[in-house]
Formats: C-alpha cells, structure tokens, sequence
C-alpha cells in the first residue's frame, strides 16, 4: 500500500538571540504545531537556538535562476549609489 | 535538442568554476536521476543503519555509555530526515523513497546487513564505519549540489563524536581484562573489510565514478577515500595494540600509504544482493516500524483536517 504524503514545511532557525532567522532544512508533519515539535527534535539538538519558523513549503514562492542574472545585476556601473563617488571640501569630517 | 547542449556546457562550466547547483536550476536529468539514487541510498543507510546498534541500548554497560548510544542513535535518525529533504528537493517525494526502501527496490550501505555480536562491536561502529562515513560525507560537503552538500555539512559537525565514542570504548576494552581484549579484537576482526567495502568498488570497476566527479558530486574517488581512511586508521589501532586482520598490511615509506591486501569483492557483491547475515532482518524490522506507525500517521492526518470536516458539516 502507498504511503499517504504528509505535507512539507520550511524550517528556519535563530540560532542566538539578535541574529537573523535562516533557512535549516525541512520537515514533514500533518499540521503546524506537529511540524514546530518535529523541526524542535531535528534541528536543535545541540547548541542553544532561540526561536524556530516553520512555513508551509507550498507558500514558498521563488524567483527563477533564469532570471537572475537581470533581476540581480550589481549596478557596477552607478557609481552615485556609493559614497566614494561624492566629493566634499578638503578638511570637512564625519559627513 | 540544441537547448539542451548548450545547457549543458553551461551547467558544466558553473560546475568546473566551483559553483553550486541548487533545486530549481536547469541540470541534466540525468543528474537529477543520479543524485536522487545516490542522496535516498545515503538517508535509507542513516535509517536502517540505527537498527545493529539500537539493538545494543538497552544492555549498555553503564548510564554514560547508554546516553551516549541513545544520542548517536537519534543523530542517525535525524541525519536520515536531512537527507530526505535534500533528495526531495530534486522533485521525488518522501514517502516515495521509503516505500521504495521498504518494498526492496532501493539500495542502503551492505555494512548495516552485518550483526553487532557483542559490546565490543558498538564501539567498533563508532570508531571504524563512523570514521569511514565521515571520511566519505566530509568530502560530500563540499559537492556541487547545494542542498546535498548543506546536508553532509550538518551531519559531518554532529558525527565527529560518533567515531570519538565508539574509540573511547574499543581504547577502554582494549586496556581491559584478557576477555575484554579478545572480544574488541573479534570486533575489529569483523568489521574492518566490511568497512574498508563501504567506499565501494575499486576505482576501475564503478561505473558511476567517474561520471559523479566529472559534476562535482563527488570531489575524490572511492580508492583514494579508502586509502586515506586506512592511513589514519592504522596509528589508532596500533595506540590502543589492536591488530588489523591483515597479513600483507606494509607501510610504503614512499608513498606515505599503508598497502593493505585484497578485498573479497565477492563478499561484498554477496551482500548487496540480499544475501548478508541480516539483511532479511533488517528488512522485517523496518517493515514492522512503518507498519506500526500507521494508525500515528493517519490520526495525524485527521487531527489537522477537523477543522475542514466540521466546516463541511
């Protein structure tokens, strides 16, 4: 007999406080709470992370690779956006 | 077809420039195929591999040695949901994979179709296939597959005290009373061919060796990775007086290398092919566990869709 699919979710994790959440991997469980419990015993058996995500991985939407070459492109040529590319009078500091 | 050729030469110039693949880049399907074989193999011998050692929890000999099998233990069982993950991300499904484990279609490590005897093999796990496991998936954080060379990386950081635990009781026995002695020789006598086969054929005769570092999946081959884990290993053995079962063992001042005797590639074939000490076993034991875990699943499944049943009543 096939196995019934339980859905996926997207972990993310704090690993200490003040730091940003960031992607761990991912757990199957049949609801949310189930899928924080799972992702609890999976992810955070060592050091001392403070707060888990969990997110259903069908609401995760992505940009295409392909597209990122135009989506990410790095501006070199705007130099304005950089502070080397303003001038300011000789002996003027902290501006 | 000319698409093709071109995304190919594309996808093998980000490989040979050190990039990594992710989920929802162009790759050939081949690829694809390739490593969802190799990264659900890999999970499924994380799974099946808890069961020669859980058999050993209960009759640990003290509380610190069954805490440390119990946490080496439940690392194996996470280090197998990492792995999952990665190979779902090439498009299969989890429950795909196990079933295909369950009804014997996939393949897992031959070593976990061995039987753990005594004690003394608990620590020769730890100690001999731990370390050629992180021997392996140390080289496989570095592959070209993002999500598979995330996963080898989280699971090499947990595994370093795998190997240490395991030494720690084969030094302990190897320091104790006569019987003590004999049974981690018996141990080590065992398992070191069985683990010395776990990096798989030699380089000549794997098929897909070579195809798997062309793409970067893996970065050394399956007799450069053997050597390197007999290189470290013999120092081990000779700190705590085991013996190596191996008469033609010689150190070459040369090469730097131990040069160690034939492998029963026979044996090995033997094995994977259903035929090993337990592989019915172990089989059965897994079978039992899925079964067994059935009626969780599907409460599960009920509790979380009560709230749509009573709209729709």
């Amino acid at each position: 007999m096939k196995t019934p699919d339980t859905p996926l979710w997207e972990v993310f994790l704090q690993n200490k406080q003040g730091a940003p959440h960031e992607h761990a991997g991912s757990v199957h469980a049949s609801d949310a709470e189930m899928a924080l419990q799972n992702a609890r015993d999976v992810f955070t058996r060592r050091g001392h992370p403070v707060s888990i995500w969990v997110v259903p991985a069908i609401q995760v939407h992505a940009s295409n690779p392909d597209d990122a070459h135009s989506l990410f492109d790095p501006a070199d040529d705007k130099l304005y956006r950089h502070p080397s590319f303003y001038s300011v009078p000789r002996g003027v500091r902290d501006v | 077809m000319h698409d093709d050729v071109a995304n190919e030469s594309r996808f093998q110039e980000r490989i040979d420039s050190g990039e990594k693949i992710e989920p929802r880049d162009w790759m050939p399907e081949r690829f694809r195929h390739q490593l969802i074989r190799m990264i659900s193999q890999h999970a499924h011998s994380e799974i099946v591999g808890m069961l020669p050692e859980g058999n050993w929890i209960t009759r640990a000999p003290s509380l610190r040695r069954k805490m440390a099998l119990l946490a080496k233990v439940q690392d194996e069982a996470g280090h197998g949901l990492y792995l999952y993950s990665a190979a779902e991300t090439l498009g299969v499904s989890r429950e795909d994979l196990i079933d295909q484990l369950l009804d014997g279609s996939a393949k897992y490590s031959s070593i976990f179709n061995y039987p753990t005897l005594t004690w003394a093999d608990v620590g020769v796990i730890g100690w001999l296939v731990d370390g050629a496991a992180i021997v392996n998936q140390t080289m496989l954080a570095k592959s070209s597959y993002g999500p598979y060379a995330r996963a080898n990386l989280r699971i090499c950081k947990e595994e370093n005290f795998h190997k240490k635990q395991g030494f720690e009781i084969v030094a302990t026995l190897a320091a104790g009373t006569t019987e003590q002695r004999s049974m981690v020789q018996d141990a080590v006598d065992r398992w070191w061919w069985p683990s010395l086969m776990m990096f798989g054929p030699h380089d000549n005769d794997s098929p897909n060796t070579a195809e798997l570092m062309r793409w970067g999946v893996k970065r050394r081959s399956n007799d450069d990775l053997r050597q390197h884990f007999v290189n470290i290993t013999i120092p081990q053995a000779k700190a705590v007086g085991i013996t190596i079962p191996d008469p033609e063992l010689r150190y070459n001042e040369e090469s730097g290398d131990w040069e160690f005797g034939a492998i029963d590639w026979d044996e090995f074939y033997r094995v994977i092919k259903g035929n090993g000490p337990c592989n019915a076993e172990r089989m059965k034991a897994r079978r039992s566990a899925h079964d067994d875990g059935r009626w969780v699943r599907e409460a599960a499944a009920a509790y979380a869709s009560r709230d749509t049943v009573a709209a729709e009543e």
